[in-house]
């Protein structure tokens, strides 16, 4: 149990943020031995992963308990959405590493490649390439389900903002509605663009290795969609959450949050759709 | 303390692996930073032994370049940001008048993930072929072709990465939210200040690191060409993601010692700062500007014209909100009534050895210039100056300013100056020569050289020695003070200002348990 | 013999001159002798524009330096609590703030107009240069590559690996000097073409004055013009791998008939050495021959043949030096790509390959007993 001191909310000692940390070592150290062909890193990974998924069990359920149990007052609110907020920031820059990797590689990388004869004699540095020593590939195209794609999450969009309102006004049957056709809607997408993926592998050619085309786009549309998953599983859970009859009108700090990412993952298919689809 | 008997307080190890509160885990953070302090001081001792003569006498080429590597990746992430953050968590609360951070258990993670993060990257010093070697800047293809060892650092690096994002948030928030009523933004202290700004640094670039070192991951394991001209890549590519986190990071490296001697110095002085106002938009300036001078590290990659142009001046506009600083500083002691102790001397010795850092900064920013400097010791010489005689000078001057007030005892006074002294001269004997040794030609990253940079090695490697055998007196007056000594007062310094100095020395469990009242 | 004198040069060496003068905090001040305290002595218009601009941006900062410090240490010294001194209760001034901000920015435009005009002249491309050599960085060696004149050469470090590992008193020119330096011609603008094999390299000769990085996969460009004959000696600027240290360039500037005559004797030795593959070889010539070559491996696989376990493979007793010949020859011709093992084949001349290889096979106690001939090697590539 935790203590309130005066107005502040301030929690007791608690065990889950170091065996996240050893969670997160496992995790770590077994990806590298597993790169490297360690025949144990793979089972340091599984264990590290489950150590960290079990304590974001453990730890999370903590804090909708206390939740809850009413310990959470204005000012731990306003903490929790400082907190969101600047973690989609740090997100948000993440993605900006591999943008930025994207609109180098297009406009000087392969124009200065096309312009290097004497290395690269023959070159048509014309986008996408895989390069000059790359071999051919059929690039994505926008308009198929690219676009379906982009109305799908467009639309979860909306649909997550119509439960937001169900909220509000108290209406459980909008919000449990809202949540369960924004999940749908999350899935549908991964599922659309997993069959894309192995359309990609199979008949277009584009890989991970299809120089620098192929590795900007899994490498953005690959993280955009573990997000999209992460983000679907916190939809799960409030869906879950809101079943059980969690949040108040008033006081729903997680469904907020788990708003903002998922208007966040939209936003950044956005840009994707523009930059690695259409343009 | 009304429901203080709610608490739950663990004792022995448990209380530091659980713990939640700010003191505790800023203790952790500053006690691992000095840990670090000596691995990778100890690294750099092999890097100045080594160097002490030409020829190959301790170590090999191969060693050695794991050893530069590790020395400033360690002294980075490992030291100086983790004494940092260490210093805001037991000050920021007591600062603007809260019970402790916003996010506290978050805070025990961010701690947390450190010593992982550090073991795995010390770890690879036993992978096959060794440690990482391709610098600090880890720059492909070099650290593409490397052993698994640059996997560990990769994965090291996301950790803290993870580290100092929460850390981060957590300071946002803090500040932003957990003010006592009346404490607005322009009554801050200005270390306050200085680390909100340097959060927000630290939130937009270190996930920029992740994401340059996640593509030289897949580039070495998975195919991808990001840095691989045969694929469209460009190896040039990698050096603008790593120097767009790279030159913002150094400032996170500054900013907040600036804040440090922003407190102490008005303390001494017995005057308020001087310009208040202005620290604080010059700190936003230099924030601001820190996102557009990347480039100033790869002069020589082969920009085009206009983009050296642009950098250059970019790069030397720091010079004015910086000078604002120095000039501020400058006019605090201005008709003060100075005494030095040696939290001052510090602060003094900042202001003074910062600014050649600043200065031969500004020299490198010269294009033309730079190429002759670029990659030298002068480069060497300079980032030192910044860094050890800059942020380093400045962490231990904040710690013996609030140490007092930490443990309630006062720190031993005579072995604190002779440990400023011998310090400050160890730097500079270290430091100072290493100016002339890159203007002469000496390349930096070299275990062996040629005859003519004897004599200068020699004065560094001397000086380097007599610094680092300095910091065994910091440990005794540490561990003296924290076992006891006189009794400090609440307000420990003649001339201090500021919440903390309210408190009792140690001060409280829950800093303010009620929030004060702000004049 | 005709050496350009650069525009403008008396602007920039009469600066240099006086400035010289300026008695400085450096107690022996800026000497000007080869490796003094300062810049090495320039021998071409940009590095005379390069010490010149250096020096005028250090004295700037000196003297804000002193100027600033001059006022904190007579307040450190006047306003003492010790001294009696009552504080002062001013915390800002509007005019003097906005002096310190605005004269600062006043001294670093005049900072930035010199920089600006000198790097604007090294990126000239208009004049047309006269000679073309592309350089290649590979770990750790250059190759010089005449353009112009069909002629190509490596160029390695020549110290004794006894001098490096303290066994033998060290030279003069200790770890700066190579076995085949760069010939350039007096007075002549040189084009550089810079590019790389493995990583990235730097090419750098501080008399110069041009330092650019060698980038696999792009060419980067520069150029030089040197005033004066003599030999300049530079090293590596970029980190790569094990022996960055030990790459260093050796610039031979010599007057236009030299470089001529030069250039003709290069080229008979490439046709002697031609000929020489065809003969067949003693296994006593190969072996001696193949010690010598050899030099050039014992960075990474060591002199005794250990190699370093984990990162270079040793040859003693290694599956490849005692396997089949055909394979130690496809290694040694054709390289293995991702790693700091190259195709030799395009930097040795048969001969040579076949001596080494051979060398191989019977040093490190391999004996094998093995003669690999440079026909051997030719059929293989
Ligand atoms: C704490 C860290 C820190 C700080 C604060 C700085 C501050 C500055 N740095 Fe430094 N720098 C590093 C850490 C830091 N640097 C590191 C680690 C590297 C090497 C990385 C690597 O390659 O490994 C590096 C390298 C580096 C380079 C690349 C050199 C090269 O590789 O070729 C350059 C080039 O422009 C540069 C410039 C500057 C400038 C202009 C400032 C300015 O902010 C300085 C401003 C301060 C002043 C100018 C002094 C005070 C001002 C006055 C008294 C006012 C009056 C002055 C004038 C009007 C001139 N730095
Ligand atoms: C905050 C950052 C920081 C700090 C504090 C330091 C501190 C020091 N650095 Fe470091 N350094 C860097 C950041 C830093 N450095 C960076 C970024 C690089 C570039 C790396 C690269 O090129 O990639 C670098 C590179 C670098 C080089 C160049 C290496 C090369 O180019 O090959 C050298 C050489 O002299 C050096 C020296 C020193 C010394 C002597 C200290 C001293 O201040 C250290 C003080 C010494 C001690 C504190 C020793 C204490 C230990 C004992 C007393 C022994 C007992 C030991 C145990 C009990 C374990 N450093
Ligand atoms: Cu080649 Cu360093
Ligand atoms: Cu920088």
């Amino acid at each position: 149990m935790s203590a309130a001191h005066g107005s502040y909310y301030l929690p007791n000692p608690s065990p889950w943020p170091v065996i996240t940390s050893a969670g997160l070592f496992g995790l770590a150290l077994g990806t590298v031995l597993a790169i490297n062909g360690v025949a144990v890193g793979p089972w340091l990974m599984a264990i590290g992963g489950a150590l960290i998924v079990y304590m974001m069990f453990r730890w999370f359920g903590q804090v909708v308990g206390e939740s809850e149990g009413g310990q959470y007052n204005a000012q731990v609110d306003v903490s929790f959405r400082l907190g969101m907020g600047w973690f989609i920031f740090s997100e948000v820059m993440f993605f900006a590493a591999f943008f930025g990797a994207l609109f180098y590689a297009r406009q000087f990388a392969v124009p200065w490649l096309g312009e290097t004869e004497l290395l690269w004699p023959g070159f048509d540095a014309s986008w996408p390439t895989a390069g000059p020593a790359g071999a051919s590939f059929t690039p994505m195209g926008a308009w198929g389900i690219p676009a379906l794609n982009t109305l799908i999450l467009l639309t979860s969009g909306a649909t997550v903002t119509w439960a937001h309102w169900g909220l509000l006004k108290d209406n459980r049957a909008q919000l449990v509605v809202g949540l369960i056709l924004t999940v749908a809607l999350g899935i549908t997408f991964l599922a659309l663009q997993a069959y894309e993926y192995v359309h990609a592998y199979t008949e277009l050619g584009l890989t991970l290795k299809a120089g620098v085309y192929g590795a900007t786009f899994f490498m953005l549309t690959g993280f955009h969609g573990f997000h999209v998953t992460m983000g679907t599983i916190m939809l799960m859970v409030i869906l879950v959450r809101s079943i059980k009859g969690h949040f108040k009108p008033d006081h729903h700090f997680a469904f907020e949050g788990v708003a903002w990412y998922w208007h966040f993952v939209d936003v950044v298919w956005l840009g994707l759709f523009i930059f690695v689809y259409w343009l | 303390m009304a429901s203080a008997h709610h608490d739950e307080h663990p004792t022995g190890l448990s209380r530091w692996l659980f713990t939640t509160n700010h003191k505790d885990i800023g203790t952790l953070y500053l006690l691992f930073a000095l840990l670090m302090f000596f691995v990778g001081g100890a690294m750099a001792l092999v890097i100045r032994a080594e160097l002490f003569q030409p020829g190959l006498q301790i170590v090999d080429p191969h060693f050695f370049n794991q050893m530069t590597t590790m020395h400033a990746l360690i002294m980075i992430f490992g030291v100086v940001m983790p004494a940092f953050v260490g210093f805001a968590n037991w000050q920021l609360p007591m600062m603007i008048g809260a019970p402790d951070m916003a996010l506290p258990r978050m805070n025990n993670w961010s701690f947390w993930i450190l010593p992982f993060a550090f073991t795995l990257l010390l770890s690879s010093l036993f992978a096959p072929g060794g440690g990482p070697a391709a610098g600090w800047t880890l720059y492909a293809p070099l650290s593409v072709r490397e052993g698994m060892a640059v996997d560990f650092t990769i994965l090291s690096i996301h950790m803290m990465g993870i580290s100092s994002v929460l850390g981060a948030i957590n300071i946002i928030a803090t500040v932003l939210n957990m003010r006592a009523p009346g404490m607005n933004l322009m009554k801050m202290p200005l270390f306050v200040w200085t680390w909100l700004i340097t959060a927000f640094l630290l939130i937009a670039v270190m996930p920029v690191l992740a994401g340059a070192v996640t593509m030289l991951l897949t580039d070495r394991h998975f195919g991808t060409h990001f840095f691989d001209a045969a694929g469209g890549g460009d190896p040039v590519m990698y050096q603008h993601i790593f120097w767009f986190f790279g030159h913002p990071e150094v400032y996170i490296l500054i900013l907040p010692a600036f804040g440090l001697v922003s407190q102490i110095i008005p303390t001494f002085a017995r005057k308020p700062l001087f310009g208040y106002d202005s620290m604080v938009y010059a700190t936003a300036s230099i924030a601001f500007l820190s996102f557009i001078v990347w480039a100033h590290h790869m002069f020589t990659v082969g920009m085009p014209t206009a983009g050296e142009l642009f950098f250059m001046y970019a790069t030397m506009l720091i010079a004015v909100p910086t000078g604002v600083k120095v000039f501020n500083w400058v006019a605090t002691m201005w008709r003060g009534s100075m005494s030095f102790e040696t939290p001052m001397l510090f602060a003094v010795a900042f202001v003074f050895l910062f600014t050649i850092g600043g200065l031969s900064g500004l020299m490198l920013a010269i294009v033309p210039a730079d190429f002759q400097y670029h990659d030298t010791y002068f480069v060497v010489a300079h980032f030192h100056y910044v860094l050890v005689t800059g942020a380093i000078l400045a962490i231990m001057g904040g710690a013996y300013y609030w140490l007092p007030k930490w443990t309630g005892h006062m720190y031993n006074e005579t072995l604190g100056k002779w440990h400023f002294w011998l310090t400050v001269i160890g730097m500079n004997v270290t430091f100072f020569p290493q100016h002339f040794l890159g203007l002469a030609g000496m390349p930096r990253r070299i275990p062996d050289y040629a005859l003519q940079f004897t004599e200068f090695n020699q004065w560094s490697t001397i000086g380097a020695f007599l610094l680092g055998f300095s910091q065994i007196l910091l440990v005794i007056v540490v561990v003296q003070t924290i076992r006891g000594g006189k009794k400090a007062a609440n307000k420990v310094w003649e001339g201090a200002e500021g919440l903390e100095w309210t408190l009792s020395s140690p001060p409280p469990y829950h800093s303010f348990a009620t929030a004060p009242k702000i004049k | 013999m005709s050496i350009v004198k650069p525009r403008r040069v008396w602007q920039s060496r009469a600066m240099v001159a006086g400035l010289a003068g300026v008695p400085l905090m450096l107690s022996s001040g800026l000497a000007l002798a080869a490796y003094g305290l300062n810049l090495q002595p320039p021998v071409t218009p940009t590095a005379w524009d390069i010490l010149g601009l250096h020096n005028l941006i250090m004295i700037v900062c000196l003297v804000i330096f002193v100027v600033v410090f001059s006022f904190m240490f007579y307040s450190v010294f006047a306003h003492r609590k010790s001294r009696g001194a009552k504080p002062a209760k001013f915390h800002e001034s509007t005019t003097v703030e906005i002096l310190w901000t605005a004269i600062p920015f006043l001294i670093l435009v005049t900072m930035a107009i010199p920089s600006t005009r000198v790097l604007l002249k090294m990126d000239d491309t208009e004049t047309d240069a006269e000679l073309v050599v592309k350089i290649t960085g590979y770990q750790w060696k250059w190759q010089y590559e005449y353009l112009d004149h069909d002629l190509s050469y490596f160029s390695n470090l020549s110290t004794p690996r006894d001098q490096i590992e303290n066994k033998a008193e060290k030279g003069e020119h200790y770890l700066l000097e190579v076995d085949n330096p760069l010939v350039l011609p007096v007075g002549k603008k040189v084009r550089f073409l810079l590019t790389a094999n493995d990583v990235i390299h730097a090419w750098w000769v501080p008399q110069l004055g041009v330092k650019k990085d060698a980038i696999p996969g792009f060419i980067n460009e520069m150029w030089t013009r040197i005033d004066e004959p003599g030999t300049y000696r530079g090293q590596c600027a970029e980190l790569c791998g094990k022996d960055h240290g030990f790459m260093p360039i050796v610039v031979e500037a010599v007057s236009d008939d030299e470089f001529n005559k030069w250039v003709n004797v290069r080229k008979t030795e490439m046709v002697a050495a031609a000929a020489a593959a065809d003969k067949q070889w003693t296994k006593a010539e190969l072996i001696a021959r193949g010690e010598k070559v050899y030099q050039q491996c014992v960075a990474c696989h060591g002199a005794a043949g250990l190699g370093v376990p984990g990162v270079f493979p040793a040859l003693k007793g290694g599956a490849i030096a005692t396997g089949p010949v055909a394979g130690h020859i496809d290694i040694v011709v054709k390289g293995k790509p991702g790693t700091a093992m190259q195709a030799f084949g395009a930097q040795m001349n048969d001969a040579d390959l076949a001596a080494v290889i051979t060398y191989e096979r019977n040093a490190f106690g391999n004996n094998t007993g093995d003669v690999v001939q440079p026909s051997d090697v030719k059929a293989r590539r």
